[in-house]
């Protein structure tokens, strides 16, 4: 039998029995979308619209619409693209490594969290589409043979390695959020009235039966599938951070990078997940299964990934100094006292000094600070991107090409799309999916749900 | 309670003795061997840096982990936290012999330090070196040794704090200490996150000055929970077959197995990490490090490989092999021998060099640190009951199933 410490909090709070989580789940697809909803939707599928037609604009014309120059090859296109692969970190993290570590309290987030992660791994895969120049040949990427007319791709490159990285990523990702999904889209299913709903639900549940074989099955795939994603959220970043790191450009090439770029992604990773679960709790009313107890051990997380983060800062800082390279001392001084030292010490005060705030008990429980800081931390991460890309380069062994980079309508147009595509996914899958994994919730109802709790320490004062 | 069982004392005192016998030959019967010179004249030093440094790690380690578990409110591992302790009871002697190893260098007593060298960082000097002197700032004996000390004391401290708070469990239901102990163990993690790094770098990084890597202090992190991890399930799993820790079944040694398992993964990462980034980008001033140990030390360097990664991922992999105690022993032997190994690859290119080989000196030390540790371990285990008695979470680790 399992059995939960008293000192343990609940994880679902108010008297709720097995038909409430029921119903409190499959509410918001039932019912009709509460007015806040439309507004963002609308917001976002404009800025989704322009996103497009940037997107359109480069195409058509090339890669001069932006604002990429000799010295500064690479800008935004690939800033966007760490900072959204690092945001699909965090869902897979908690679905698998917390898996892994029996952690409870993932099941009321797990399902928004790989949602968002799915939806930001598809983000960043546009930037490198696009970034092409000629996007009709996104084929190349792969290896083809070479009667297609061309030479098989570089296995050397990193950039080779990422497309394999992060489309097994997206893959897994996709898969184990589907398993997941089956036993609730089954409950959809089964509580349906319209023909063509319960049509739709009940093609997409798999003939879920909720047999004993069946979640038999069921448990068996997750472990596995959490075995395989557990490597796999470490693997994608640090490959992408390779992209960098076996580079000879100083700020590029440092061995810390691996490590240091996975624990910045659950770091963004977790601000985001924290972001989308605080507007979706107050709109769906979910404040019973996202409790403020889950609200903070995910500012605990962004606590301990920020220092994490702030210690490789540190380390490279000084490492530059110690190594007795010329070239790297002057790239980190660079950042931080360069033309570019604001970014530096946005992305400092960002994700350092700002996640410091949550040793505090009553920070870390305030809604409203809590969603701020979230926000702080991914316009730091999309900042740590900027100066790790843009001054290690603005600046390169030849003076007489030092120059600066200025981002142009159609860099910052392409960006605010994806945010928009972005959140356009995520409030149609808030409609249209069950966004709590209300299956798995329901397992530890009898011993993490707050009335059930009480139940048991009354039972236990009696005897 | 448990009692030090006197065999094992027995035992205990004879690896020690073996070690004296091994550091004295090394310290004073060696220089009948041929070869001289400063790699010659390390090698017992070395040796003496290698094993202490190894077996302060499994203790910090220990620390790391117990600091973990209060700090995470981890619940299954209530029935090994005496273990933990008793491991981090080490904690100050390799300590104490750490800071006689640093003040000997410091006084040219032996030549680990490269940068301790007679006016390498001295302008008029011939033997004077342009990049150590740029690290002078960091890498100068009074600032070192106050490092040392700060690292030394500061960990100390905080094994000696837990382990109070942890004996108030004892004494009743009143759940005051265990509070304190997250309080504690979030304080130390802060202090360890920065000092292990950087202790890293001061004693083992800086003994090739010229070399840096930003990801070594990182990199040696998880060299040493793996030795700790494995270190623990060792004891347990001694304790259990010994018919102690009635309170821990099966479920718990496959955990610690896990963690042997998924940290050899971890470490191997890291090691890759560092060594595919180096090798790939081919700079002169880093490359310069696994020259020799991709030369001289080619076998050994893979041996430790192998012993780390490819035997913990073939063998644990399987959840049979995690609960079988005298697999989990045998793999946490080899375990144990790899990360010594890699202890010994990154002290003994830069000290002992070409005069390198593994005989009575290192395998004597290693033997005399065993006894040692066993002998301080055992005698703290045997101080309290093995399990901390009113710890809020004993239920819920004596129901671990998994």
């Amino acid at each position: 039998m399992h059995y939960e410490s008293p000192v343990r909090e609940p994880l679902i709070t108010g008297d709720k029995s097995y038909h409430d989580i029921t119903v409190d789940v499959a509410k918001p697809i039932e019912t009709n979308a509460p007015r806040s909803w439309w507004i963002a939707f609308s917001v976002s599928l404009i800025a989704f619209l322009w996103g497009i037609g940037c997107i359109l604009y480069t195409i058509g014309e090339g890669i001069g619409v932006w604002g990429l120059n000799r010295t500064v090859n690479w800008a935004w296109d690939i800033t966007n693209f760490v900072w959204w692969v690092g945001i699909g970190h965090a869902g897979t993290l908690i679905s698998a490594v917390l898996l892994l570590f029996r952690q409870k309290w993932r099941m009321s987030i797990n399902r928004s969290a790989e949602a968002m992660t799915i939806f930001a791994v598809v983000q960043a895969a546009l930037f490198p589409g696009i970034h092409m120049g000629r996007i009709w040949l996104a084929y190349f990427v792969f290896p083809i043979p070479n009667q297609f007319g061309s030479l098989w791709v570089n296995f050397n490159s990193p950039l080779l390695w990422d497309v394999f990285a992060i489309s097994t990523y997206f893959s897994v990702s996709l898969v184990f959020w589907y398993v997941g999904l089956i036993p609730d889209f089954a409950m959809l299913r089964d509580r349906a009235i319209k023909p063509i709903q319960k049509h739709i639900y009940g093609i997409l549940s798999f003939g879920w039966g909720g047999k004993a074989k069946h979640w038999q099955r069921f448990e068996e795939v997750s472990l596995v599938l959490a075995g395989l994603a557990t490597p796999l959220v470490l693997s994608v970043h640090t490959i992408v951070s390779m992209d960098f790191a076996t580079s000879v450009i100083p700020g590029w090439h440092t061995t810390i990078f691996p490590p240091y770029f996975v624990a910045g992604a659950i770091f963004s990773g977790f601000a985001m997940v924290q972001t989308l679960l605080l507007i979706m709790r107050k709109m769906f009313k979910m404040e019973a299964y996202i409790t403020i107890q889950h609200i903070e051990m995910m500012n605990i997380i962004i606590m301990v990934t920020g220092s994490i983060v702030g210690i490789a800062y540190i380390t490279e800082l000084f490492m530059a100094w110690y190594s007795g390279v010329e070239y790297e001392q002057y790239a980190f001084l660079n950042r931080a006292t360069g033309p570019y030292w604001w970014a530096y010490w946005s992305m400092m005060i960002c994700n350092v000094f700002s996640p410091q705030l949550m040793w505090f008990k009553k920070l870390r429980t305030s809604i409203m600070f809590t969603f701020i800081i979230s926000i702080v931390v991914n316009i730091g991460m999309w900042f740590e991107r900027f100066v790790i890309i843009v001054t290690s380069l603005h600046r390169d062994y030849l003076p007489s090409s030092w120059t600066m980079f200025s981002p142009s309508f159609v860099d910052i147009g392409i960006f605010i799309g994806t945010i928009g595509f972005f959140f356009v996914l995520f409030l149609l899958y808030a409609r249209s999916f069950p966004v709590i994994a209300q299956a798995e919730l329901k397992t530890i109802l009898k011993s993490s749900g707050e009335n059930y709790k009480k139940l048991q320490d009354q039972n236990h004062g009696e005897h | 309670m448990y009692q030090f069982p006197a065999k094992l004392k027995t035992i205990s005192y004879a690896l020690i003795g073996i070690g004296l016998a091994a550091l004295l030959y090394g310290f004073f019967a060696g220089g009948a061997d041929a070869g001289h010179g400063h790699g010659h004249d390390n090698r017992p030093w070395a040796s003496l840096l290698i094993n202490n440094f190894f077996f302060l790690g499994i203790s910090l380690g220990a620390l790391f982990f117990l600091a973990v578990q209060y700090a995470a409110n981890v619940g299954w591992s209530a029935g090994i936290l005496r273990i933990l302790e008793g491991i981090t009871s080490f904690l100050p002697v390799a300590g104490g012999i750490m800071l006689v190893i640093v003040l000997a260098s410091m006084f040219h007593l032996n030549h680990l330090y490269h940068w301790t060298a007679e006016g390498i960082m001295d302008p008029e000097s011939e033997h004077f070196d342009s990049i150590i002197h740029g690290k002078k700032a960091f890498l100068n004996p009074l600032f070192f040794i106050l490092r040392s000390v700060i690292y030394i004391i500061g960990w100390a401290y905080a094994a000696i704090v837990l382990r109070k708070l942890s004996l108030q469990g004892d004494r009743g239901t009143d759940l005051t200490w265990y509070n304190k102990s997250i309080k504690t163990s979030a304080i130390f993690l802060v202090f360890f996150a920065v000092t292990s790094s950087m202790a890293a770098w001061d004693w083992i990084m800086s003994i090739d000055t010229h070399w840096f890597s930003t990801l070594f202090g990182w990199y040696v992190f998880a060299g040493i929970f793996v030795s700790s991890v494995t270190t623990t399930a060792l004891i347990a799993i001694h304790l259990k077959n010994k018919g102690h820790l009635p309170w821990l079944n099966d479920s718990h040694i496959h955990d610690l197995g896990k963690f042997m398992f998924a940290f050899s993964i971890f470490w191997t990462y890291l090691w890759f990490s560092q060594f595919m980034l180096i090798w790939y980008s081919n700079i002169p001033e880093e490359v310069t490090y696994y020259m020799p140990r991709f030369g001289e030390f080619k076998g050994l360097f893979i041996t430790m490989l192998v012993m780390n990664f490819i035997f913990p991922l073939l063998i644990l992999m399987s959840r049979d092999s995690k609960r079988n105690f005298g697999f989990l022993s045998f793999m946490g032997a080899v375990m144990i021998v790899g990360h010594w190994l890699n202890v010994y690859i990154m002290v003994t290119p830069g000290t002992v060099g070409l005069d390198w080989s593994i005989g009575f000196v290192e395998i004597g030390t290693f033997l005399g640190y065993v006894g040692l540790f066993i002998w301080v371990v055992f005698k703290r285990l045997a101080a309290v009951p093995l399990l901390i008695q009113h710890h809020p979470m004993n239920k819920e680790s004596e129901h671990f199933h998994i």
